[in-house]
C-alpha cells in the first residue's frame, strides 16, 4: 500500500445477470483526502460503493484496509461499519421519530439500560464540536434535511470512522446548507479522514475535493488530481466521446418535408413542476427531433415530466398545435396527443406482472374509456403487430412483462405509446441498460418516426446518441434551462462545455 | 400464464376433499329429488347444500376479489356490512312494525334502497383508504365493530319478521324449480362480473392500479378512483347476499348474520391462489375458492364439528395456506427441491 | 436556523409527547364535562375506579397492543386469546382440579404460545400481521368452545376470595343516603394492569431494547442499517403482546369469575382503538402506553357518558367506539400533516 493511502480496491469485479457493472477497477483513498468519484448513470459509481460497504458481495478484487494485515472481508454493512468504513445516504438512512442523539447512539454499545443523560451530554458535545446546529434531545424529523444528514455524518464521525462516503449528499439541500456540511468536510478531512464524495454536481467537486476518479460503463477511466483535469475535460471523460460506427445514421435519415414542417406542435412558457425546476420556455416543431441534454439531477427528467403532467404544473401555459391547453395530470397530456415513456422503467414504467399484450394496450385502452375494452382478438392482434414491428424478444403475448430484459422490456413500453398514436413522443432516457444493438435499434425508430411527422423530444445520458438523432438540444445545469444548440453548434465539446459552464475557454 | 394455472389450487383442493368424502361416506355425493316442506319438488343431498349456502360466500368472493387486486388489502367489515343491509331491507319492508305478513313495500324497492346503502358504506371505506391512505383492513376495521350496532339502530333494536310465502323464494326455492334460489342468484353474479369484465376495462385498471400504482397514473388511470369503484363494488355484493341471508330466514339476528363471512371471504381469495398483497387476480379461481371452504364447512359439520368451533379448523387451513405462499417459504422450498434432485435440471 | 427553531414549539415536541399531550387533554376536557352536563355520578371517585376495575384487562392488553403497533404491526388476537384464557383457566379450575398458581401459569403459557407462533410467522416468515393474528383470534375463539361449549360461573373457592378482593382506597369513599360511609376500593387486577403500564412504559423509554421498538416502526430499513435486528424486534413485540394477553385473561378471568365463549367480545377492537387514541400511529414508531392508558379512560369515560345519557343499549357501544376511532384517526392525519407542513 502506499504511504498514505487507508484504502485500497484493487482488481474489483462485480457482475449481475446481464451486465458487468464492475470491470478490473482500482480505487485508492488516501487521510484527510476528499475524493470525487464520478461518472454517469450506470458508470458503476453505486455498486464500487456497494462493494465496499458489504451491501453487494463482489465476485473479484481485493479491498485492503491500513492497518490489516491481509485483505478486508466485508459482508454486511455491520462488517464495513466495525472496520471503520461509514455511509452516508442521500436518502437519509436515520430514524426520523427519534431523537437527534439517540440516532447517533442506537445500535451500538453494550448493556441494558438506556441513559437518556449521559447519551445527550455525549451528543451534545459532538454536535458543538462538529458544530452542527442541533439540540441532542430534539426529534430528528424537525432538524431541515441538511442538519439530519450532518446528524449521519456525526454518528459516522463518533464511530471513529477512517473512510467516510458521501453518496450523492448534496441533492436536496439549497446553498447555505452546502455551504454548512462543506464546513464540517474539511473539519473531518483535518482529523485525517478519508472522504469519498459521490455527486454530480460539478461545481461542488471543484470546491471540495482533492482528487476524481472517473468510472464509466464499470470500468475505470483514471484517477486524477483535480488541478490537472478541467471541467471540460471530466464531463468528456463521464460521457466518454469515441463515437461507434453507427455515428452517421442521421444522415441516412430522411427528413419529415411536409407542408406544416414549420408549425410548432408544442409550445410551453414559464413552464414550473413542484419538482424543483426553474421555469422554463420550451417548443417542439413538427417531425422535429430535439433534446434535454445536461448531467444526472439537472432538471432534465423534470422539464418532461412536467410537460406531460406527471409532476404537479403550479405555473407557466402550454399551446399544442397554437392552441391554449391545460395539463394537469398525465391523461390530459395523453388526450392531447403527447406520450411519455419515463426515466424509471421499472418504478414508473412496467406493471410486472402484467402480460406483454395488456402492457402494450394499456394507455390506448385508458384513452379509449372503460366502456370499450379491446376484444382478446383485437389485442392479440395489435399485440403481436407491434411485436414484430419493434421485433419484441418474448415467448408469447401472454409472458408477463417482468420476465423480459430490460431491452425488450423498454421496447414493449414504447410500443405502448406508439399504439396511442401521439404526434408529440418523450423519450427520458430509452436507451439506459439495455443492450447496444437495440439501442441503435431505438435510435433509428426515432429518425424514422420523425420522418413520418411526429416530434419526438429524445433524452439520453449519452451524448453521442442524442448527436446522432436530435436536430436541437436545450442543455441544462443545476434544474436551470441554460442554452440551447442547433445546427453547426452541436458537436461534443460545445455540448459539454455548456454542460460544465464558465469552462468555455478551455475547450478548444 | 402464472393465472390459469392459479385454478389448480382450488381445484386439487376440491378433489382432496371429495375423494375424503368419497372415502368416508359414499353417499355424500347422492343428490334426491323429493318434496320439501312446502310441497314442492326440490333437490337435495349435501352437494346440493353446499351450492345452496356457498352462494353469498361466491358473491362476496367476487369484490373481496376486485377489492384486493386494486388496494392490496383485505375488507373485514363485509359481514357487518350485510347485517347493516338487511336490517335497511326489513326496515323498508316492514316499517316500524315486529311482524308483517303484507310486506310494506315491493321487495325490489327494498333491495334497491339497501344497494345503496351498502353501496354508501363501501364508499366510506373506499374514502378512507384511496383518499386517506389509511390501510384497509384498518380502515374497515371502523365499520367491523360499528357495523352491528348500525344495523341494531336501523330497526330499533327490534327484530322484524316476516310471514310471508313469496319473500322466502330469495333464500330458498321458487316453486316449480328444483335448484336453490342462491345458486341462480350467485350463478347470475358470476355471469355479471363475467360481462363486465367482458365489456368494461373493469378488470385490467384494477391490476394496474393493484400492481404499480406510479406506472398507472402515467398512463392516465386515477389510482384512488380504481380503488374506491372496487369497495362500491364489494358493497353492492354486500346487498345481494344481505338479501339472500334475510330471505333465508325471513328475519334477522343482527349478531349472527354473516358472522366470520369475512373470513371465509377472504380465504376464498387466498384459496383461489390469488395474492393477497394484490395485483393479478383470477375471479374464476376465487369463486371456485369459496365453494371449497363450504364444501369444507359441510363436510366439517358431518364429523359433527360444532359449528362455533369450525373457525379454529379453518384457522389452521388458513395458516398452512398462508406460509406455504409466503415468498421466504417457497424461496426456502425450492432451495431444498433443487438440493434433494441436484441431477434434475430446472426448466424455466 | 435561529429565527426557524425558535418560531414553533409545537415543532420541537416529538410526534409521542405531542399525540400523548393531546389525547390527556381530551380525556381532563371529556371527565370535566361528564361531570358538568350528568352531575353527580361522575363526581364520586368509585365512578372512576369501576372504569378500573371494568376495563383493568383491556388497560393490559392496550399496552402490548401499543408495543406491536409502536413496532408498525398489528395483533387483533389478542380478545380471542383472552376469551380462551378465562375459559381454560375456568375449566381447569373447576373440572381439573388446578390450584390457582397453577392456573396462572396456564393462562401464561396460552398467552406465550400465541405469542411466540404468530411473532415466528410475522418476523421471521414475512407474512403480513393481519392476516396471522386474524387466523390467531379465529382459532382462539374456536379453541375456547371447544374446551368448554357453554358459559358457566366457577364456584372454586380461592379464586372467588381473590375476585371479592377489594383494596380499599383511602379518603376516596362518599357517604351514602343513609349516612354511612362507604369506601371506595379496586380490584386486584387494577394493581396488575398499573403495574403492566409502569413496567411497560420504563422498559420503551429507559431501556435499549425498548428504543429498538421505535426505531423499528419508525424506520425498519434505516433501523437495519443502523445495526438493529428487525426481526428479532417484531418477534420480541409479539412475544410481549401474547404474554400481555395472557395475564390479561386471567386478570379478566378474575373479573368476572366465569369462563364463556363470548368473553371479550371485541376487545382487540377497543385495544386497538384505546391505542390509536392514546397517540399511538398505525404507521408505527409512535406512541406510549401511558396513551394507551388514557386512551382505554376517554373509550370509557365516553361510553358511560353515552349510556348515563339514556343510550343504554348496547348498540350505541359499537358506534361510539367506532366514531371516537374515527375521529382519532382522522384527528391523528391532519396533526400530523400540519406538522410535517410546519417542519417544511
Amino acid at each position: 500500500m502506499k504511504e498514505k493511502a487507508i484504502l485500497e480496491m484493487k482488481g474489483i469485479y462485480k457482475s449481475f445477470p446481464g451486465v458487468k457493472a464492475l470491470q478490473d477497477v482500482n480505487f485508492t483513498l488516501c487521510e484527510g483526502e476528499v475524493h470525487a468519484l464520478m461518472g454517469e448513470n450506470g458508470a458503476g459509481k453505486s455498486t464500487l460503493i456497494k462493494v465496499l460497504t458489504g451491501v453487494y458481495e463482489k465476485d473479484g478484487g481485493e479491498i485492503y484496509l491500513r492497518g490489516l494485515e491481509k485483505a478486508a472481508v466485508i459482508r454486511s454493512p455491520q462488517d464495513a461499519q466495525r472496520l471503520g468504513i461509514s455511509t452516508v445516504y442521500q436518502e437519509i438512512t436515520l430514524c426520523p421519530n427519534l431523537s437527534v442523539a439517540e440516532n447517533m447512539y442506537i445500535g451500538r454499545g453494550t448493556g441494558v439500560a438506556q441513559n437518556w443523560k449521559k447519551m445527550n451530554e455525549a451528543a451534545d458535545k459532538i454536535l458543538q464540536s462538529l458544530d452542527i446546529p442541533a439540540k441532542a434531545s430534539q426529534q430528528l424529523s424537525s432538524c431541515s434535511i441538511a442538519i439530519q444528514q450532518m446528524v449521519a455524518i456525526a454518528r459516522a464521525v463518533d464511530m471513529e470512522c477512517k473512510v467516510l462516503i458521501l453518496d450523492e449528499p448534496t441533492s436536496s439541500l439549497d446553498e447555505q446548507e452546502v455551504a454548512k456540511l462543506f464546513g464540517l468536510m474539511r473539519d473531518l478531512k483535518k482529523r485525517g479522514v478519508g472522504i469519498i464524495f459521490v455527486t454530480h454536481f460539478l461545481d461542488q467537486v471543484y470546491e471540495i475535493c482533492d482528487k476524481i476518479t472517473v468510472l464509466r460503463d464499470g470500468k475505470l477511466v483514471g484517477e486524477y488530481e483535480i488541478k490537472d483535469l478541467p471541467r471540460v475535460q471530466l464531463v468528456s471523460k463521464m460521457l466518454g466521446k469515441e463515437l461507434d460506427d453507427m455515428s452517421d445514421i442521421k444522415s441516412d435519415a430522411k427528413k419529415y418535408e411536409g407542408k406544416d414542417a414549420d408549425i410548432d406542435v408544442f409550445e410551453a412558457e414559464n413552464l414550473q413542476s413542484n419538482a424543483g425546476i426553474k421555469p422554463f420556455d420550451f417548443h417542439i416543431k413538427k417531425g422535429e427531433v430535439n433534446g434535454f441534454t445536461g448531467l444526472l439531477g439537472s432538471g432534465r427528467s423534470e422539464c418532461v415530466r412536467a410537460i406531460f403532467g406527471a409532476d404537479k404544473v403550479i405555473n407557466g401555459s402550454v399551446k399544442k398545435n397554437g392552441k391554449t391547453i391545460r395539463i394537469k395530470k398525465p391523461i390530459d397530456a395523453m388526450k392531447n396527443k403527447i406520450a411519455y415513456l419515463p426515466e424509471d422503467r421499472k418504478k414508473d414504467g412496467i406493471v410486472g406482472d402484467l402480460s406483454v399484450r395488456d402492457n402494450i394496450i394499456l394507455a390506448t385502452q385508458v384513452l379509449r374509456g372503460p366502456f370499450k375494452p379491446f376484444s382478446k382478438a383485437e389485442a392479440n392482434k395489435v399485440a403481436d403487430e407491434y411485436i414484430k414491428l419493434l421485433q419484441i424478444k418474448t415467448a408469447s403475448a401472454d409472458t408477463p412483462i417482468k420476465s423480459l430484459s430490460g431491452g425488450n422490456q423498454q421496447k414493449v413500453i414504447l410500443a405502448r405509446w406508439l399504439l396511442s398514436h401521439p404526434d408529440y413522443l418523450i423519450l427520458d432516457e430509452p436507451t439506459r441498460g439495455i443492450d447496444v444493438g437495440t439501442k441503435i435499434e431505438i435510435q433509428k425508430l426515432v429518425l424514422k418516426l420523425a420522418s413520418e411527422g411526429m416530434s419526438v423530444t429524445f433524452i439520453s445520458s449519452e451524448t453521442d446518441e442524442m448527436l446522432r438523432t436530435c436536430s436541437r438540444l436545450v442543455v441544462m445545469r443545476d434544474r436551470k434551462v441554460v442554452g440551447e444548440l442547433s445546427g453547426e453548434d452541436m458537436t461534443q465539446n460545445k455540448i459539454m462545455s455548456t454542460i460544465a459552464g464558465g469552462g468555455l475557454e478551455n475547450a478548444e | 400464464m402464472q393465472n390459469k394455472k392459479q385454478i389448480f389450487i382450488p381445484l386439487a383442493a376440491l378433489i382432496v376433499l371429495a375423494l375424503f368424502n368419497l372415502i368416508m361416506d359414499p353417499s355424500f355425493f347422492k343428490i334426491t329429488m323429493g318434496l320439501n316442506s312446502e310441497g314442492y319438488q326440490v333437490l337435495s343431498g349435501p352437494l346440493i347444500t353446499i351450492l345452496d349456502s356457498g352462494s353469498e360466500l361466491a358473491i362476496l368472493a367476487i369484490g373481496m376479489t376486485l377489492v384486493t387486486a386494486a388496494s392490496g388489502g383485505q375488507d373485514i367489515s363485509v359481514g357487518a356490512a350485510v347485517a347493516i343491509a338487511g336490517s335497511v331491507m326489513l326496515r323498508v319492508l316492514c316499517g316500524t312494525e315486529a311482524s308483517v305478513s303484507e310486506l310494506k313495500a315491493p321487495v325490489i324497492v327494498a333491495f334497491l334502497i339497501a344497494c345503496v346503502v351498502a353501496m354508501l358504506f363501501g364508499a366510506f371505506n373506499g374514502i378512507l383508504v384511496a383518499y386517506f391512505r389509511i390501510q384497509p383492513m384498518i380502515a374497515t376495521l371502523i365499520l367491523f365493530t360499528a357495523g352491528r350496532s348500525i344495523a341494531a339502530w336501523i330497526n330499533n333494536n327490534r327484530l322484524p319478521n316476516i310471514s310471508n310465502q313469496a319473500f322466502t323464494y330469495y333464500g330458498g326455492f321458487i316453486p316449480g324449480i328444483p335448484i336453490p334460489t342462491p345458486f341462480i342468484i350467485a350463478v347470475a353474479c358470476m355471469i355479471v362480473i363475467a360481462l363486465v369484465m367482458k365489456f368494461t376495462t373493469l378488470g385490467l385498471y384494477t391490476q394496474s392500479v393493484g400492481i404499480n400504482e406510479h406506472s398507472s397514473k402515467l398512463n392516465g388511470l386515477n389510482p384512488a378512483v380504481i380503488k374506491l369503484i372496487s369497495f362500491v363494488i364489494l358493497g353492492l355484493c354486500v346487498a345481494v347476499v344481505a338479501l339472500i341471508k334475510v330471505s333465508r330466514v325471513s328475519s334477522i339476528n343482527y349478531s349472527v348474520i354473516a358472522k366470520d363471512i369475512e373470513m371465509d371471504a377472504i380465504l376464498a381469495v387466498a384459496l383461489g391462489g390469488n395474492a393477497l398483497s394484490g395485483g393479478k387476480f383470477n375471479m374464476a379461481a376465487s369463486i371456485l375458492g369459496a365453494y371449497v371452504i363450504q364444501f369444507l364447512t359441510t363436510t366439517l359439520y358431518k364429523f359433527k364439528v360444532r359449528s362455533d368451533a369450525l373457525p379454529a379448523y379453518k384457522a389452521v387451513v388458513v395458516i398452512l395456506l398462508v406460509v406455504l405462499s409466503a415468498p421466504i417459504v417457497r424461496k426456502k422450498l425450492s432451495e431444498l427441491a433443487k438440493k434433494l434432485k441436484p441431477a434434475k435440471k430446472e426448466v424455466a | 436556523m435561529k429565527n426557524k427553531t425558535s418560531q414553533n414549539k409545537f415543532k420541537n415536541l416529538s410526534d409521542t409527547s405531542l399525540l400523548l399531550t393531546i389525547t390527556i387533554i381530551v380525556f381532563f376536557v371529556m371527565y370535566i364535562g361528564a361531570i358538568i352536563f350528568q352531575g353527580s355520578g361522575f363526581l364520586k371517585a368509585q365512578t372512576f375506579f369501576d372504569i378500573l376495575n371494568d376495563q383493568a384487562a383491556l388497560i393490559i392488553v392496550a399496552c402490548g397492543m401499543s408495543l406491536v403497533m409502536i413496532t408498525g404491526g398489528i395483533d387483533i388476537s389478542v380478545g380471542g386469546v383472552v376469551a380462551l384464557v378465562s375459559m381454560s383457566c375456568a375449566v381447569g379450575l373447576d373440572y381439573k382440579g388446578m390450584n390457582i398458581f397453577q392456573a396462572i401459569l396456564l393462562a401464561l403459557g396460552i398467552g406465550l404460545a400465541f405469542g411466540l407462533v404468530q411473532g415466528f410467522l410475522v418476523a421471521y416468515l414475512e407474512i403480513q400481521p393481519f392476516i396471522v393474528t386474524l387466523a390467531g383470534m379465529f382459532f382462539a375463539r374456536g379453541m375456547t368452545t371447544i374446551v368448554h361449549t357453554d358459559p358457566f360461573n366457577v364456584a372454586n373457592e380461592s379464586l372467588v376470595k381473590l375476585k371479592d378482593t377489594r383494596i380499599h382506597v383511602p379518603f376516596m369513599g362518599y357517604v351514602n343516603k343513609v349516612g354511612n360511609y362507604v369506601p371506595a376500593y379496586i380490584e386486584i387486577g387494577v394493581i396488575v394492569a398499573l403495574l403492566v403500564v409502569a413496567i411497560t412504559f420504563v422498559a420503551l423509554r429507559w431501556t435499549k431494547v425498548g428504543r429498538h421498538f421505535y426505531a423499528v416502526g419508525g424506520n425498519r430499513q434505516s433501523a437495519i442499517m443502523l445495526g438493529i435486528n428487525a426481526k428479532r424486534t417484531v418477534f420480541l413485540s409479539h412475544i410481549i403482546c401474547g404474554l400481555f394477553a395472557g395475564v390479561a385473561g386471567f386478570v379478566y378471568f378474575l373479573h368476572v369469575g366465569s369462563g364463556s365463549p363470548s368473553h371479550a367480545a371485541g376487545m382487540e377492537m377497543d385495544a386497538i382503538a384505546s391505542s390509536i387514541i392514546g397517540g399511538t400511529m398505525l404507521t408505527g414508531g409512535v406512541g406510549n402506553v401511558i396513551g394507551s392508558f388514557f386512551g382505554v379512560l376517554s373509550l370509557n369515560t365516553i361510553k358511560k357518558i353515552v349510556s348515563s345519557a339514556g343510550l343504554g343499549d348496547a348498540w350505541w357501544t359499537g358506534i361510539t367506539t367506532a366514531a371516537m376511532l374515527c375521529l382519532f384517526l382522522v384527528v391523528q392525519s391532519v396533526v400530523m400533516a400540519r406538522k410535517r407542513n410546519a417542519e417544511q
